[in-house]
């Protein structure tokens, strides 16, 4: 009984999807629409995400000590930082390893390098370059430094500079850069969704009147509500199925051609984001698209079951 | 079968009134015709009867049951006693006649077998086996009206209420509409039908009600249509 039901409103729901086709396509077509965008809202959040991470990668803090400083005051300070919760990771670079790398980024560089062969002794010191758990930490662990720096005595100095201060203006305004665009981005795509939303109800809506005679007709033979919304619910979640579907793909050729210039500009492939995360991406589109369908569904065959 | 008990029917607007105490019964394999001019509140009758619209005073009976203190969810199993019949036929125009007959069935829970059973019985009946795959689009006035009839009377329901069926239909039409309609009373199934045909009438030779204003002015046994 129950299951006869439920098979003639499938059946009922795919004839009534297919007669209507000009209907079901324009509804579609927009619930794609809508999809895209909040598809893109994934990907910009996603990419400025990413790039902020990678950004807060690259920050760190180097510690440049003086040529002469012993190598016990090295190895001191080198272990106390690495005890210290807030440091992810230190990386320790002799003299003689930072002589290496300067002849290796130098050996162009004729000048640079006559410059270093005039030289008796190495002129480079040791180096720390420092790498926080959370960009919040370099604040302390700058200051750190500091203290050791001011408790030398000026006879044995051990630290030359921190980096720290040079950088932390860049990494500010870039920080700050970036929580901007996503505030804006935030704003735009919340104006955006909302539009997109209220465009597809809009859209099912007027699709549905088209059929509010039927519906009084099929009150008047006697025909349950839910045998009379069934249908209905079925095309919203095939439209939203759909559009999820026609969503997906058509990010592939935006992304095919904005991939290589993400990697360059954000170093984030899109591409291959969207490629690993295709499934995830779709069944996101699709959830929405179908919950969207058939919501504005029951809503606009509820105007029609009243009275 | 049916009782209208001083049952009124005052618009919003408070001035008009479609019905005014209007008191009748319907027998068992009546045929009525209920006759008026445009306004006379025919059409507002039988809206209450399937209870599609609410009066302002009075009751509706079928048999035992208060028509209008039926709760909404089970105002279907109701309609599904009634078979009706419109002047603009209401069929659903994206289904065939086939599909329109069914409709009925399968919104009343009948089994497959018993569909593909009654539909063409119920279109062989009016006439059309020849048409029964085609859209109402395709068909004539009269063919539309003989699905609409098919459509009416294929769960067997105990009453039949035809507003005008012959309203937009040519002679010919007119004449074998009110032949099919006789036939399904013939066999056993109650008519109550409005028209401003005087040919119907005279044809029919039955009970006819003459209404005015919204109240009954006539009710003869083996009516003519006078006005």
């Amino acid at each position: 009984m129950i299951t006869t039901a439920i098979r003639r409103i499938i059946r009922s729901g795919f004839i009534g999807f297919w007669r209507n086709a000009y209907v079901s396509l324009a509804s579609i077509f927009t619930l794609t629409v809508a999809l895209f965008v909040i598809g893109s809202t994934m990907f910009i959040d996603q990419l400025l995400t990413t790039s902020m991470t990678t950004l807060q990668a690259k920050v760190d803090i180097n510690v440049y000590f003086v040529p002469e400083a012993p190598q016990e005051e090295i190895d001191r300070l080198y272990s106390a930082v690495k005890a210290m919760p807030e440091v992810e990771f230190v990386h320790y670079t002799s003299r003689e390893d930072a002589l290496t790398d300067y002849r290796s980024e130098n050996q162009n560089n004729e000048i640079a390098m006559q410059a270093l062969e005039s030289l008796d002794d190495n002129p480079l010191g040791a180096n720390l370059a420092i790498q926080a758990t959370d960009p919040i930490h370099y604040e302390k662990i700058s200051k750190f430094f500091e203290e050791q720096k001011g408790n030398e005595s000026p006879q044995t100095p051990v630290i030359d500079k921190v980096s720290y201060l040079d950088n932390k203006d860049a990494i500010d305004t870039l920080s700050s850069i970036i929580n901007a665009i996503e505030k804006a981005s935030f704003v735009v795509m919340s104006v955006l969704l909302i539009a997109a939303v209220l465009i597809t109800f809009n859209t099912i809506r007027l699709a549905i009147y088209t059929a509010r005679e039927e519906i009084s007709i099929m009150r008047l033979v006697g025909a349950s509500n839910m045998f009379i919304r069934g249908p209905f619910m079925l095309q919203g979640t095939m439209y939203g199925l759909l559009a999820g579907l026609l969503a997906v793909i058509s990010f592939y050729p935006i992304m095919l051609w904005l991939g290589p210039r993400t990697e360059e500009f954000f170093e984030f492939n899109l591409l291959t984001y969207y490629l690993e995360n295709i499934f995830y991406i779709f069944f996101v589109l699709a959830g929405i698209g179908i919950v969207l369908g058939l919501v504005s569904s029951i809503l606009a065959v509820a105007r029609y079951l009243r009275t | 079968m049916i009782y209208f008990d001083n049952v009124s029917k005052i618009y919003n607007d408070g001035r008009s009134a479609a019905l005014q105490e209007v008191t009748f019964q319907v027998a068992p394999k009546e045929f009525v015709s209920i006759v008026g001019h445009s306004g006379a509140g025919k059409t507002t009758l039988l809206k209450m009867i399937i209870a599609e619209d609410k009066p302002t005073g009075g009751q509706v009976f079928y048999e035992s049951l208060d028509v209008h203190q039926i709760p909404r969810a089970k105002l279907s199993h109701y309609r599904r006693k009634i078979g009706t019949v419109f002047q603009d036929f209401k069929l659903l125009p994206n289904k065939t006649a086939y599909e329109n007959v069914a409709f009925a069935m399968e919104a009343n829970g009948r089994t497959d077998e018993e569909i593909s059973l009654n539909v063409p019985q119920a279109l062989a009946l009016v006439d059309l086996e020849d048409k029964i795959w085609n859209f109402p689009h395709e068909l004539s006035g009269g063919e539309k009206q003989r699905v609409a009839i098919a459509r009416a009377i294929v769960n067997q329901p105990d009453i039949i209420i035809a507003d005008e069926p012959t309203g937009n239909l040519d002679p010919i039409a007119t004449y074998e509409i009110v032949q099919i309609l006789r036939k399904i009373n013939e066999l056993g199934t109650t008519v109550i039908m409005t028209t401003h045909n005087k040919g119907v009438i005279d044809e029919i030779e039955r009970r006819v009600i003459t209404m005015d204003g919204g109240r009954i002015v006539r009710d003869d046994s083996k009516g003519k249509y006078i006005l």
